[in-house]
């Protein structure tokens, strides 16, 4: 546990009947850093969010913020601020009402004309002054959720509590949103956790990404590094696309596709193992004397898939850029070899 | 696009049976109260209208049923919903036992009711105060039933435990989650009961005329015993008079339930 933590969550448990939803959590969060929970449904993301917002009792475990024990306190003193997966601004009130009603809630109330010049200044930074009067029923769904931001942030929280607020959105709403949340959090400097199933949304927008699973914090590290060097198999085929190819293991690298690599932390050490390599690994070229042939092949933009059966009949998925992949189209006899990078080893069977 | 004819006569054919059905007895209510009536009255005559602010009791039996209504209402607002949205919110595992609760007072017979709370009333005009006011007791298990439904299904169009968390994130009590934003979320079905719970107690007279109170009610069947014209002319009156509150009560747009429409 790292003493400049902002946010710490200390060996967070919790069980729903059977079930362990939280399994010995601990993250830290420096302050003003985005950290993305990621995990498959039912992993425990949503439960640690909810528990460090104070609307989820624990079984075990202590949460700091900023320094101060903030396990049993009440979910409306931790000032906290929150967006839900479900739109949830109050339907009786207008944008700009929804946004200052936590600040009427201060202890330490502040003037009628402060409190409107905040609310102006939030419905400004998501872009929606010109919607101040409207009610939630007048908004489209991206429109509610960054009033929902701009009303989490109007209390000046002590971190943003972000419960996969893109998910009921359309893909494009959706992408504009993510970049929107994150420029207006690196401008607050706001800290935040994230929680998302979506990695494509974690990874673009967050500091860190915690992969989470069956309640356990399986690795946390910055987008880059996980993609690259995951801890864990999990983590491996749980983050993008992996091709598991066989090989043999021995003294950190393991022989696949006729060339040897070096096996990340956490791969096994030894005996026979399947190597989880990334679409980007495999390097493709055409061969007529070639190990594999183009199955099929899909044009991305700026890059291309190849889905590739390789002679010993198994099937795996190389990403070129576009311009490296030009005539290689299905029926193309190809050789498929290893980039030096290094890959994920799991045990075999 | 365009109606068709055939669609536009059918919807005006059945809203004409709607309005026939509605306005018919009304019609023959008015008729009836402006027939002639004793031997002076020649033709149409308003006298049974004239005659209602003459009628003893008559006033005083309305204020009192109106003061009934009116803490009945407050027992809705303070009481029942709050409970209401406490069950939904906190027990849900007694939402189905608080249901079958409210539905009791429909499954008993109103007579078996009254003699069972007859030995309660008598207690508490001894020993409380013998107002009819009293009956708002009663009454409001009696609207449970109805009250009950209309809140419970305006509960359940809301998403009202994301609303709860949102405000109680925002340094909300549990009290103005519930007072500040779950009742005005569900206004509408606040409102919808509030009136069938009124009308019910307007209505009421099996309860009020076993127990010897002098309610509104009671006293249009001691006119009508007198003079039937005259007890019908305040009963379309007073129907008048409901209708009237209703068209200006005022309807805004803005509700609740409206959380997934999307036009922007």
């Amino acid at each position: 546990m790292s003493s400049s933590a902002y946010v710490q969550l200390v060996d967070l448990v919790k069980h729903f009947g059977k079930v362990k939803a939280l399994d010995g959590l601990t993250i830290d969060i420096a302050e003003g850093e985005l950290v993305a929970l990621l995990g498959p449904s039912g992993c425990g993301k949503t439960t640690a969010l909810r528990a460090l917002a104070g609307l989820q009792g624990l079984d075990r475990g202590q949460m700091i913020v900023d320094g101060k024990d903030v396990t049993f306190q009440s979910a409306n003193k931790r000032g906290m601020g929150m967006v839900f997966q479900a739109y949830s601004l109050f339907p009786h009130m207008t944008a700009r009402e929804n946004v200052e009603y936590g600040l009427k809630l201060r202890a330490n109330k502040i003037t009628t004309d402060k409190r409107k010049a905040r609310s102006g200044e939030l419905l400004d930074l998501v872009g929606l002054s010109t919607h101040v009067n409207h009610y939630p029923y007048q908004l489209s769904g991206g429109q509610q959720q960054r009033i929902a931001l701009a009303r989490a942030l109007a209390i000046s929280p002590k971190v943003l509590l972000l419960d996969e607020p893109l998910s009921a959105l359309d893909a494009k709403v959706r992408t504009q949103l993510r970049e929107e949340i994150r420029r207006i959090q690196v401008e607050l400097g706001t800290t935040t956790l994230f929680v998302t199933h979506d990695q494509e949304e974690a990874l673009s927008i967050a500091d860190r990404v915690g992969v989470m699973r069956n309640g356990v914090l399986e690795q946390i590290a910055a987008p880059a590094e996980l993609y690259d060097r995951p801890n864990t198999a999990f983590v491996a085929e749980f983050v993008g696309l992996t091709n598991p190819i066989a090989g043999k293991v021995s003294s950190g690298t393991i022989e696949i596709l006729g060339g040897v690599v070096k096996t990340l932390p956490g791969s096994i050490t030894s005996g026979n193992g399947i190597a989880l390599v990334r679409p980007e690994s495999l390097d493709v070229v055409a061969s007529k004397s070639g190990n594999a042939t183009v199955f099929s092949a899909s044009f991305l933009g700026a890059t291309c898939r190849l889905s590739i059966s390789l002679n010993d009949g198994t099937r795996v998925t190389a990403q070129l850029p576009s311009p490296d992949a030009a005539g290689l189209g299905a029926g193309a006899p190809v050789k498929v070899s290893l980039l030096d990078m290094p890959v994920f080893v799991k045990a075999a069977g | 696009m365009k109606q068709s004819m055939g669609v536009r006569l059918w919807r005006w054919t059945i809203i004409s049976f709607v309005a026939l059905y509605l306005l018919v007895p009304l019609y023959a209510m008015f008729d009836f109260s402006t027939k002639p009536f004793g031997f002076a009255d020649k033709g149409r005559t308003f006298r049974a209208w004239t005659m209602i602010a003459s009628q003893p009791d008559l006033l005083a039996a309305i204020s009192r049923s109106l003061i009934t209504a009116a803490i009945v209402m407050a027992l809705i607002l303070f009481m029942i919903v709050p409970t209401a949205i406490w069950v939904h919110l906190k027990l849900p595992v007694l939402r189905r036992p608080f249901e079958l609760l409210c539905l009791l007072p429909l499954a008993i017979p109103a007579i078996v009711i009254v003699v069972g709370i007859a030995p309660l009333y008598r207690w508490i005009s001894i020993n409380i105060n013998e107002s009819p006011i009293t009956l708002a007791g009663v009454y409001s298990m009696l609207i449970l039933p109805y009250t009950y439904r209309s809140l419970s299904a305006a509960l359940d169009a809301v998403d009202i435990h994301t609303l709860a968390e949102a405000a109680t994130t925002l340094g909300a009590s549990i009290s103005r989650v519930i007072f500040g934003i779950i009742m005005p979320t569900i206004k509408t079905g606040i409102v919808n009961g509030s009136f069938i719970a009124i009308a019910l107690v307007l209505g009421e007279y099996t309860i009020s005329n076993i127990l010897n109170f002098k309610t509104f009610q009671v006293v249009i069947a001691q006119i009508g015993r007198q003079n039937g014209n005259v007890a019908v002319a305040v009963s379309l009156a007073s129907l008048l008079f409901v209708i009237f509150l209703l068209l200006i009560i005022p309807t805004k747009k803005r509700q609740g339930a409206v959380l997934d429409v999307d036009i922007a």
